[in-house]
């Protein structure tokens, strides 16, 4: 067992994990946070990005490990005070989201991108970049629409 | 995905210690080739050996008409790298095509060429720009590196240090996406070096991983125009086929993406 | 308060859990001391166990159990059950060979679980997975469904011989049934006397559901009265828990609570009852400890039930004034290694009758073979059925137009249905509709008139542009229970239930037995409720997926929400207002007929006296000073059982360009135009039909879940090879426009949305390519090397 030492959504943590242990297995298992997804095994969905260090990475193909020392925030922690992250609230306004299982993994994609390309981003652009990102419900068209609305009030 | 014992090493000479000791270890950097095949325990490393923070293998520079990343620079930095943008920026646009953003967050050139995947982007450029790579033992020329699938000039235990690219007077990459996995069905880079010869290097395309389309650059190399292409045949019978293409049509996207590339060049 | 109810956009009340991390999902439920199981798998299509050595595995650390199907066996655990019963045309019954939960003698399918594996940890169950030592003597596999049917084709299961009753001796080995609607000798004497008649052959591409969140299960057991929780992945948990108990015996009924949590995506792929669910029962049991397990996606891929593997020959006759005369259809279905729970209902009731689309076509038959292949068991997936119904008929209409030089929407114009209801020669009787509205709106939205112009464009930049038509037909809410369910096969009632509690303090719960995995329904039913007091929905509290709590349901696919589920919740409402007015009245010293309601008050007309409904629902449950006729509590129970299916429609326009270099299609334009009856959340409903649309879109150009023919391994076997459609794969501009002609056959006129834009949309892109590459031979999906081919070979023949 190695010991893990990480800020998680502001917190300090340290956890005991084996080194074979995924980032995401952490987070779900020994940390609780949940809203943090694995819907594939080939590094492909998206639906597991978390921030370290405030770039957008997977955590399924991160392990625990690899993390020491480094500030992870999850979709649990991109909300302050209670109110929404404008990332989330565009989620909600533009129906984003159905099912709800790959949004945390949207959202964070969404959020990466503004880091990466700025606030204004144009239908084009978001497309091309939610190339990492799998939704079997939205067909996409909504998500496109919160991506850009969130970004603007980035 | 089996036990492994992780290592961060604060140097590259540590690094090779650390690996020459182990029973069956591994480098990592990105780890988004490595890691997911051990979750599928198609590998199953006794010891991982991570490379990412060495800031030895770090950064971006240009000098004297040749541009050097170091082997665990980012594809985001290097697409986003303005130093890359200026003297190469077929290079830069390449390396904004590898995976998808979060790949390019953490993959790393280093990483991206040894393990030579016949699909992957980043062989294409090296071997169309004519780049040298710096291992932490000598220096290997792009057209000696990349020895057949998944496999390198690289021996056991030796690292990446950099890669230095020669800035070409001018450079496209098309790239043909394999739909569902976004790596390469057909990649080609076309570079026109300061000295006027061209070089075209194809990656996802061959039996063997990726090669120099030889009879393409002889087609350039009297005219440097798309036309000249389409009297080239390419034989099918070097080329990968699977499902999701055959080999027949990569022969043909050789051609389109080549003449593409010269087309993009001008 | 208005704004709250039926017909208004309001934004989902679901979705701050889902936004902020907060939704609760199988994978997310953990409890004390919970063991992991991990399934051995079959790595071959057709092999027989020759033996099973446990002995390495279960020295591994952390192994608790390992479970085999004789152990199951043993303990009087039955197979997996279809339950929809099929009889073929010369009366045997459909042939459904035993489905052991855990593999027995024999694997059918790679992926088929034979052993589970349960240990402290899941890493640990995967090492001593890996550690079982099973031995096979492997047969030779077949998974083309045609190929199936030939005399030398592996015989995958074993029956009885039948001989007497089938045509040559007995039944090839892998038939399940050969099954026709419609009247053969009156087609085929249309056909015969027709002045024109248009043939097509198709395949109907496998596709994997895949949803996101992949299936999962968390099983706990009481040991001191043997009472069983299940925490499943599961769209209809009333279902599930009667075939686990009643067809399965793994938990008695009245001892079994089957919660379904947040359920991420279904596609039908949740409608099912898999081996894991059973699996995980038992071993909870016999460990005394919760056992959960989490499908992985490759897992998901082998596992899960795949959609679609249909093998179609059509033909269509037209009178000389083009006036359709009769159609033929001979359908092979594949079902995969063993039946799934509604395999059967797919490529027969969900599919035959939809074959006369949106026109009147007097004579119809169709003759659908279902097949056992060494491939995963194939049942419903978004549509189920119609799909492969509207891509025959769609297709074969476009390709009549082209061959008979007549315009193709004023082909389909000629024919429409006009008069409602209409009486098809196949079963259903349509509803309601405007077929020619959507047509009409459909071509003016995509400036059908004007495609000339852009095709011209197009051309002056190398590209082929292409425009393609698809009118569809539905058929939504799986119902009545009489004719559809007891009449023809069904084992199960297809009503809905809904309970209404209206709380002391006036707010309100709507229980109800659908499930959503996506679908809006905490907002949907929210509205309806908010709308018959005109509260706002923040005072409505939506409960679905525990058994515990909701008292009966049969749960969400095909669209049975809308038609089955707001139904209920209609209808106990009705009895919920009722009783309140009855308590307001007595309030008000007033008459009941006097009683309106508005903004969550209870008035007397044309007066000022008014109560609130919390005024109504304490006096309710205080019950201090109600008259004795009247019942304390304001709670109220309503089932809703349909008179008839609804039938939802449409008319699609998409139009492509082809880079005829690389064979790839962009689609440039997407026009639906979508009559689903009246409304209750209209961007709700858009947003199904988005999903529907790229759902098809996948289907048409990018999934298609390939197996080698040799060894029987599914090659398109994760995302890297098996392709999900992306945000880049949106078509470059999409437009929607809504018709409502409202469905008599329930309370709210809704017809259902669920499925029509993975129905519509396969043939009407299909058409656009053939259109733009003036060549009927492309194959679903359509992808660029198809596309190359079929230029190189225009090419050639030109």
């Amino acid at each position: 067992m190695t010991t893990v030492g990480m800020t998680v959504n502001g917190d300090p943590v340290s956890v005991e994990t084996e080194d074979r242990t995924l980032l995401v297995e952490v987070l779900r298992d020994q940390l609780a946070l949940t809203g943090t997804h694995v819907a594939c095994d080939t590094s492909q969905c998206g639906a597991c990005l978390v921030l370290i260090d405030g770039v957008a990475t997977k955590s399924c193909t991160t392990l625990a490990v690899q993390a020491d020392g480094s500030e992870i925030q999850t979709i649990e922690g991109l909300a302050k005070d209670g109110d929404l992250h404008p990332m989330q609230a565009a989620f909600n306004e533009n129906h984003g989201l159905q099912c709800g299982f790959c949004t945390p993994g949207m959202i964070m994609a969404g959020v990466d991108m503004v880091r990466r390309l700025g606030k204004d981003l144009d239908d084009e652009t978001i497309r091309s970049e939610l190339e990492g990102n799998i939704c079997r419900c939205t067909g996409y068209v909504n998500i496109v629409k919160a991506i850009k609305a969130g970004a603007a009030r980035m | 995905m089996y036990q492994t014992r992780y290592h961060r090493p604060g140097s590259v000479a540590e690094a090779a210690e650390l690996l020459s000791k182990a029973e069956d270890g591994r480098y990592v950097a990105g780890g988004h080739t490595l890691i997911p095949t051990m979750k599928h325990r198609l590998a199953g490393p006794s010891d991982l050996v991570d490379l990412s923070r060495l800031s030895e293998l770090k950064g971006i520079s240009e000098k004297g008409g040749t541009v050097t990343i170091g082997a665990a620079t980012t594809h985001y930095e290097v697409a986003s790298s303005d130093a890359v943008r200026k003297a190469i920026p077929a290079l830069a646009a390449l390396a904004g095509m590898i995976g998808d953003p979060a790949v390019r967050n953490r993959g790393t050139i280093g990483g991206s060429l040894a393990n030579n995947d016949p699909g992957a982007d980043y062989p294409a450029a090296v071997l169309g720009l004519g780049a040298t790579i710096h291992t932490d033992k000598r220096k290997i020329e792009a057209d000696d590196f990349f020895t057949g699938l998944f496999t390198t000039a690289l021996e056991e235990g030796e690292i990446i240090v950099k890669v230095s690219f020669p800035v070409p007077k001018k450079a496209a990459y098309e790239k043909f996406h394999s739909a569902a996995s976004r790596y390469a069905l057909t990649g080609v880079f076309v570079a026109s070096a300061k000295d006027g010869a061209v070089r075209v290097a194809v990656t996802g395309a061959g039996a063997n991983g990726v090669f120099r389309a030889a009879d393409i650059e002889k087609a350039l190399s009297g005219k440097a125009s798309s036309d000249a292409i389409d009297a080239v045949s390419i034989d099918p019978s070097g080329l990968l086929s699977d499902i999701h293409g055959s080999a027949e049509y990569r022969a043909n996207l050789v051609k389109v993406m080549a003449k593409r590339a010269v087309d993009a060049i001008g | 308060m208005a704004n709250d109810g039926i017909g208004a956009s309001v934004p989902r009340k679901e979705d701050r859990r889902f936004t902020t991390g907060q939704g609760t999902y199988t994978g997310d439920v953990n409890l004390a001391g919970q063991l992991h199981a991990v399934f051995v798998r079959s790595p071959h299509a057709h092999a027989h166990i020759k033996s099973v050595d446990l002995s390495e595995a279960s020295k591994m650390p952390g192994v608790v159990a390992i479970h085999t199907g004789e152990e199951l066996e043993a303990g009087g655990i039955n197979h997996l059950i279809c339950g929809w019963a099929i009889t073929s045309k010369n009366g045997s019954g459909m042939r459904m060979g035993p489905y052991p939960p855990l593999a027995i003698g024999k694997v059918r399918f790679v992926g088929q679980p034979i052993v589970a594996v349960v240990a402290r940890s899941r890493d640990q169950a995967e090492d001593a997975a890996e550690a079982v030592q099973i031995d096979y003597e492997t047969l030779p596999a077949v998974t083309n469904p045609v190929d199936a049917l030939k005399p030398d084709a592996p015989a995958i299961h074993e029956f009885e011989a039948d001989s007497s009753v089938w045509e040559h001796g007995r039944a090839p080995s892998n038939l399940i049934f050969d099954w026709e609607l419609g009247d053969a000798a009156a087609t085929d004497n249309a056909i015969k006397s027709a002045k024109h008649v248009v043939k097509i052959d198709l395949v109907n591409n496998r596709v994997v559901p895949s949803a996101m969140e992949a299936r999962a299960v968390v099983a706990d057991y009481r040991s001191s009265d043997g009472h069983f929780t299940l925490w499943n992945t599961t769209q209809n948990p009333h279902l599930l828990r009667v075939v686990l108990s009643a067809f399965i015996n793994v938990a008695p009924e009245h001892k079994l609570r089957i919660i379904a949590p947040d359920v991420g995506g279904g596609f039908g792929s949740k409608i099912f009852t898999y081996s894991e669910e059973v699996v995980c029962l038992w071993a909870a049991k016999q460990a005394g400890k919760p056992v959960k397990w989490v499908s992985g996606r490759n897992e998901a891929f082998l596992t899960d039930a795949h959609g679609r593997d249909h093998v179609t020959t059509a033909e269509i006759a037209f009178d000389d004034d083009y006036r359709m005369l009769g159609l033929k259809v001979d359908t092979i279905a594949n079902l995969g290694g063993y039946m799934s729970l509604f395999a059967s209902l797919i490529p027969t009731y969900l599919y035959a009758p939809l074959l006369s689309g949106q026109y009147v076509i007097p004579n119809i038959h169709v003759n659908v073979r279902a097949v056992y292949t060494n491939t995963v068991p194939v049942d419903a997936v978004r549509g189920a059925g119609r799909p492969e119904a509207t891509y025959v008929l769609e297709r074969l209409i476009e390709k009549a137009a082209r061959e008979l030089g007549v315009d193709r929407a004023e082909l389909r114009r000629k024919n429409f249905v006009r008069e409602f209801p209409y009486q098809t020669p196949v079963l259903w009787k349509y509803d309601s509709g405007n077929y020619d509205g959507l047509l009409t709106k459909a071509l003016a939205a995509s400036k059908w008139d004007d495609f000339e112009a852009r095709k011209a464009e197009a051309a002056k930049r190398g590209k082929l542009r292409g425009i393609g038509l698809s009118c569809y037909i539905e058929a939504c809410g799986v119902a009545p229970s009489s004719a559809e369910g007891g009449a023809l096969g069904a084992g199960v009632g297809v009503w809905e239930m809904a309970e209404i509690k209206v709380n002391p303090v006036g707010t309100v719960e709507v229980l109800v037995g659908t499930l959503g995995h996506g679908q809006g329904h905490e907002t949907t039913y929210a509205q309806i409720a908010a709308d018959r007091f005109g509260i706002p929905i923040d005072s409505v509290s939506v409960i679905e997926g525990d058994t515990d709590k909701v008292q009966q349901g049969m749960g969400t696919y095909g669209s049975r929400t809308a038609g089955n589920g707001t139904s209920a919740v209609y209808r106990a409402l009705d009895k919920i207002e009722a009783k309140a007015k009855k308590i307001a009245a007595h309030l008000l010293e007033a008459s009941e007929e006097d009683i309106t309601i508005a903004n969550g008050e209870f008035s007397v007309s044309g007066t000022d006296r008014k109560v609130t409904l919390t005024d109504v629902s304490l006096a309710a449950y205080t019950f201090h000073k109600l008259p004795k006729d009247i019942e304390p509590g304001l709670d109220e129970k309503a089932y809703f059982d349909p008179t008839d299916l609804t039938y939802p429609a449409g008319a699609f326009v998409c139009e492509v360009e082809i880079d005829p270099a690389t064979g790839t299609t962009e689609v440039v334009q997407f026009t639906a135009v979508d009559d689903f009856g009246n409304v209750i959340n209209p961007m709700i409903v858009e947003g199904q039909v988005h999903g529907g649309v790229m759902h098809g879109l996948g289907q048409a150009l990018l999934e298609e879940a390939k197996y080698d023919p040799g060894s029987g391994q599914l090659i398109a076997g994760s995302y890297m090879d098996y392709c999900m459609p992306r945000a880049h794969d949106l078509p470059k501009s999409f437009d929607h426009a809504f018709q409502k002609t409202p469905t008599p056959n329930n309370p709210l006129g809704l017809k259902g949305c669920g499925e029509a834009g993975a129905i519509g949309s396969p043939p009407a892109i299909i058409n656009a390519i053939t259109d733009a590459l003036g060549t009927e031979d492309i194959s679903m999906p359509a992808t660029p090397e198809k596309i190359w081919r079929a230029l190189q070979s225009a090419g050639q023949n030109a």
